[in-house]
């Protein structure tokens, strides 16, 4: 299929595609149009204005600043894949990185591009949500930052308005104590997770604190497993496991029981991840 | 006959000087394709071409009430929308029946659908614009008024008095039926000492090729013809039927198929879009294009295998088969497919099941339905993956019940190998089949003893893994018996022209045609051989119906069987009339002659006489030279058809080993085996490839691939993220081995291997499941494809 007409304009500065998003309320951003390109083609959106904003220079990028690392939003998949900052300092991202699509996805797939579209059953989301980071964003109205926790709202929602536009996410920089476990499973690597779980903690002595468990591929937003991170941090896993009160809807690839009980898997092979000294 | 990787094993008529028979050697197309200068359809672009785009239904089955085209005529680009009621008037409708299937029946099926849409992705209305997004644009302006009319989409229910008939003038929804009853089934299921009986369902799934249908069609008012470039398997069957719908003489239709990327047998049909396409170059006197995009090739590309079969089997504690039993069922969309009908593939699912075992007592229904969900027809291996399943599930649910290994109750009901010819209780005719020598092969292959050891060792740490097998017997190279006999003008016959050009090279051409699987590299091997030429300075010419010889094409495993051993019998007749000129020129007897290496030589010592450029310049440019009377014949055809046989079938066995995490339900293939016995090998790596590519197919079925509908009739999965192929990750390494067989009704003596892979891998992987939970106690899953849920059920996990 081809797309519905549209009209395409490269921007080269945030205040330019925030102006054009203004005028056009229809309009949707181009980052690394992986999610974008097939919807168009599908016909499954049919926006008047396609704001290009891969030149927008200083987007891209990732920095450790202090206790913060900043990943610009513009950064492709591949460049969080092959940084070693990533990998010392926001272990969860590295871990997730293999498995969300396959190269040429990740070659072309940003960051930013996928906590701003926020698939549910996204890998990065969860990560973002595990992580308790902070979305940046940028509106008419200046700059600011939202929380994971106030930031995914429902299906494809979030909490940037009309006219803002996602510029960074910001984590928590990993220190010795930190604690990353992810697992999914999907029918075929680089699908969409059935179930997956992106997860965190401190190491507490020969204990665990602080336990983020985020599911993925199971509600209309990356899920908080409240209960069981609290059982997982009493080290109690038949608990956490027990606790779970995930409630999955059935989809084309798994039915919900089928949904619940990998989650229940997922939980103890993550749980083994985090028990394990990390490097 | 003997196990060989590489040759054929004795030296025959096929072991010429520098022979190909039996190499390796590269495609001739290779280089041209991987070099991004293939040409398929979409590549081809002609003056004052256009686009079309269909509106399709939305609705499994709906009365056509109204179709407003006003705006859409008026929509930038647009050169025509034209309804189906418009198009009846350009193009005949066509029936989808054989005369050998008795009984079969079907509905006139027309280009678009006439006042009533039967499933979901059947055109209803088509625009024609200059590009194909204005075509999509101008779709959208259209608008049509449905009335919704009941689905039929459950074959379980399709014959039932309650159920709406979907097509009234047939009176109800069988399409097809078939009984079978030979030898004393009931008093051999009485006999046996155990009787095990299951329900096996195959999902329905699709083809999935690289490259979409594509198809471009030009009427030239002024020579009133027709020339349709199409990526289709059967170009002389596609010119018959255009011509017959359009009411014109086959001369006035040209068809020329460039390439193709991939078939499976999805291009070897008649579809409705394609005639559409057709017709509509007629109406408007331009080139129509038309590309199938993923999204309508989901709901319109053929589909498959979906049946339900409940099985039986009896055996003895000796572990001897006394009879099999089979009660199939299934759902084949609202018209059978046009001309090769929707009935073969039940058809072959009565004939082939049992096929391998000398079982004389056998029972078999099948019972063809017409639903409202898109059509199924013939995809690759027809038939074959459904009978191996119910086949091979019984034997090794038999085996295990009896407390026999599954190689050993193989071992002792195959037909043996000394005892050829033989016919299966479903009266198929077989000529040389190898079954215990490829059970033999594989069972050294894997390591057979030792894998078990490895099984049990792993057993005790719990992880669980299986082993399963399937024995299979293929058909391929089909006389007249597959459809020349029902009445389609579908040919069994192939033909090949050899030319020898002035510079001393040749040309072939020929009626087989290439979709990928190396038909070019199989035919230019088979004529640089029996000619005696480097294959280098060989051109192969297929896929058009002005220049080559009248032939069937490429499908059922015929390209290398039919199509080589013509292309084999041409070249050694050009053979013989170049050494009749050199024979005139050297003065020498033309029998004392041969050709090697491009040059003509004294057969006895090898001596070069003469350089075919030579040759061919005074057979050209100076025949005055020659003696009196004699006349140069530089070109020599030749045609091939089986007649000692109805069908060349092979057989093999296959191999699975994999684990299942019993955690999850997901399965790991671990390694996948298959020997198989094509005959002659022309080109082992062809062979190699056909049958990793067909388990890889295989394997989708049993794992991955499913049409899902719901009960509307609406396709849940159309796309290439929900319905799963099998892609390389999850693949295991897949090793072959071969025994060779061949067919003495050729002098090439090869059978087809292009359906063997497909054949057993889903009965193979399912045995292998079975196997590795047989301990934990899981009930058997018969159930295809085996998602992690089905398997967690299975385990009472969920």
């Amino acid at each position: 299929m081809k797309p519905a007409p549209f009209a395409y304009k490269k921007v080269r500065a945030l205040d330019e595609a925030i102006a054009l998003m203004g005028e056009n309320l229809d309009a949707r951003l181009l980052a690394g149009g992986q999610s974008l390109m097939a919807t168009l083609n599908m016909r499954l959106s049919a926006p008047n204005l396609l704001i290009d904003i891969n030149g927008i220079g200083g987007l891209d990028g990732i920095a450790r600043n202090g206790d913060t690392i900043e990943i610009g939003a513009l950064t492709r998949h591949v460049q969080a894949e092959r940084s070693d900052t990533i990998a010392r300092y926001a272990p969860l991202i590295a871990r997730a990185m293999p498995f969300i699509g396959h190269a040429a996805i990740r070659n072309r797939g940003t960051l930013g591009g996928s906590i701003a579209f926020a698939d549910p059953a996204a890998e990065l989301p969860a990560c973002l949500l595990a992580l308790d980071g902070e979305v940046t964003a940028q509106g008419p109205k200046g700059k600011r930052s939202i929380r994971t926790s106030d930031y995914f709202k429902g299906l494809y929602e979030t909490a940037l308005g009309p006219q803002e536009i996602l510029t960074a996410i910001r984590l928590p920089a990993a220190d010795g104590n930190t604690r990353t476990g992810f697992a999914e499973l999907a029918r075929r690597h680089g699908d969409y997770a059935i179930v997956g779980l992106a997860a965190s903690a401190r190491a507490d002595g020969k204990g665990l604190k602080d336990v983020r468990l985020a599911y993925f591929g199971v509600g209309n937003t990356p899920l908080r497993a409240t209960k069981s991170e609290a059982a997982l941090a009493g080290g109690d896993v038949d608990a956490a496991v027990a606790a779970l009160d995930l409630d999955p809807h059935d989809d084309i690839q798994a039915s919900a029981a089928v949904k619940k009980h990998l989650a229940g898997v997922l939980l103890r092979r993550v749980a083994a991840q985090l028990m394990e000294r990390q490097p | 006959m003997k196990i060989t990787p590489d040759s054929p094993p004795v030296l025959s008529a096929l072991d010429r000087p520098n022979s190909y028979i039996g190499r390796a050697v590269p495609r001739p197309n290779l280089h041209r394709l991987t070099q991004g200068r293939g040409q398929y359809v979409s590549d081809v672009t002609l003056p004052r071409m256009t686009h079309v785009a269909f509106l399709r239904s939305p609705h499994a089955h709906a009365r056509i009430v109204s179709i407003a085209t006003e705006a859409a005529k008026k929509a930038p680009g647009v050169v025509a929308v034209v309804t189906g009621a418009e198009l009846a008037k350009v193009m005949t409708p066509w029936v989808g029946v054989l005369t050998h299937l008795k009984g079969i029946k079907s509905a006139p099926q027309y280009p678009i659908a006439v006042d009533r849409a039967c499933w979901q992705g059947e055109a209803v209305c088509a625009v024609v614009a200059k590009t194909r997004a204005q075509a999509e644009d101008a779709c959208e302006l259209i608008d049509i008024v449905y009335e919704e009319l009941p689905a039929v989409t459950d074959p379980e229910t399709a014959l039932d008095a309650a159920t709406p008939v979907i097509h009234e003038s047939l009176g109800d929804n069988i399409c097809f039926e078939r009984k079978l009853d030979v030898g004393e089934v009931d008093k051999a299921f009485a006999a046996s000492d155990a009787v095990v009986e299951a329900t096996f369902v195959c999902g329905r799934h699709t083809g999935v090729t690289t490259e979409p249908r594509a198809i471009i069609a030009d009427w030239n008012e002024g020579e009133q013809r027709l020339t349709v470039y199409q990526g289709t398997q059967a170009p002389h069957m596609m010119q018959n039927l255009f011509a017959k719908h359009l009411d014109l003489s086959e001369s006035q239709v040209r068809v020329l198929t460039k390439d193709v990327g991939g078939s499976f047998g999805i291009k070897v049909h008649t579809y409705a879009d394609e005639m559409a396409t057709v017709a509509l170059a007629r109406l408007l006197k331009r080139p129509v294009k038309f590309v199938a995009d993923r999204i309508e090739s989901f709901v319109t590309d053929i589909h498959a295998r979906d049946h339900r079969i409940k099985g039986k089997i009896g055996v003895t504690k000796d572990g001897v088969i006394t009879a099999f039993e089979i009660d199939d069922l299934t759902g084949i969309g609202p018209y059978s497919v046009y001309p090769r009908t929707s009935g073969i593939e039940a058809n072959q699912v009565v004939n082939l099941t049992g096929g391998p075992y000398n079982c004389p007592n056998y029972r078999a229904q099948t019972r063809v339905v017409f639903q409202n969900k898109n059509v199924m027809c013939q995809y690759r291996a027809v038939g074959h993956p459904i009978a191996v399943a119910v086949t091979e599930g019984l034997v090794e649910l038999a085996a295990a019940k009896i407390g026999m290994d599954p190689l050993e109750i193989r071992r002792r009901n195959l037909f043996p190998d000394d005892g050829y010819p033989a016919q299966t209780a479903s009266g198929l005719k077989l000529e040389q089949l190898s079954h215990h020598e490829a059970l033999a092969h594989l069972d050294t292959m894997i390591n057979y003893a030792g894998l078990r050891a490895e099984q049990k060792a792993l057993r005790e740490k719990h992880i669980y893994r299986g082993i399963g097998f399937a024995s299979f017997i293929e058909v391929t190279n089909p006389s007249a018996a597959f459809y020349g006999v029902g009445g389609a003008r579908i040919t069994s016959q192939d033909g090949a022209t050899v030319k020898l050009d002035a510079q001393g090279l040749l040309t072939i051409h020929s009626g087989v045609t290439e979709q990928g699987q190396g038909t070019e590299a199989v035919l230019a091997q088979c004529v640089a051989s029996s000619f005696g030429i480097s294959m280098d300075r060989v051109r192969v010419v297929t896929g058009d119906t002005d220049n080559t010889p009248y032939g069937g094409g490429t499908w059922a495993s015929r390209a290398a069987g039919i199509g080589g051993e013509a292309a084999w019998q041409a070249g050694k007749a050009l053979r013989g009339n170049v050494l009749a000129v050199a024979g005139a020129m050297l003065q020498a007897r033309p029998e004392d002659l041969d050709i090697r290496d491009g040059v003509v030589v004294d057969k006895a010592t090898g001596a070069e006489r003469l350089g075919l450029d030579e040759l061919a310049r005074v057979a050209y440019f100076r025949p005055d030279t020659l003696p009196p009377g004699f006349q140069a014949e530089l070109m020599a055809t030749r045609h091939y058809v089986p007649r000692g046989w109805p069908f060349a079938f092979t057989n093999g066995i296959q191999a699975s080993y994999l684990e299942v995490d019993t955690d999850t339900g997901f399965v790991k293939l671990l390694r996948h085996w298959c020997v198989e016995d094509c005959g002659t090998i022309i080109n082992p790596q062809l062979v190699d490839e056909q049958i990793r590519g067909g388990v890889v197919q295989g394997i989708g079925a049993a794992l991955f691939e499913q049409c899902l509908y719901d009960e509307r009739g609406q396709m849940l999965n159309g796309n290439m993220a929900d319905y799963l192929v099998p892609m390389a990750v999850e693949m295991p390494d897949i090793d072959c081995g071969h025994v060779v067989s061949p067919t003495a009704d050729s002098e090439l003596g090869a059978k087809g291997a292009g359906e063997a892979g497909t054949a057993g891998a889903p009965a193979c992987i399912m045995n292998a499941i079975n196997d590795a939970l047989r301990p934990l106690g899981a009930a058997p899953l018969t159930d295809m494809p085996f998602t992690p849920g089905k398997i967690l059920a299975a385990l009472g996990k969920i």
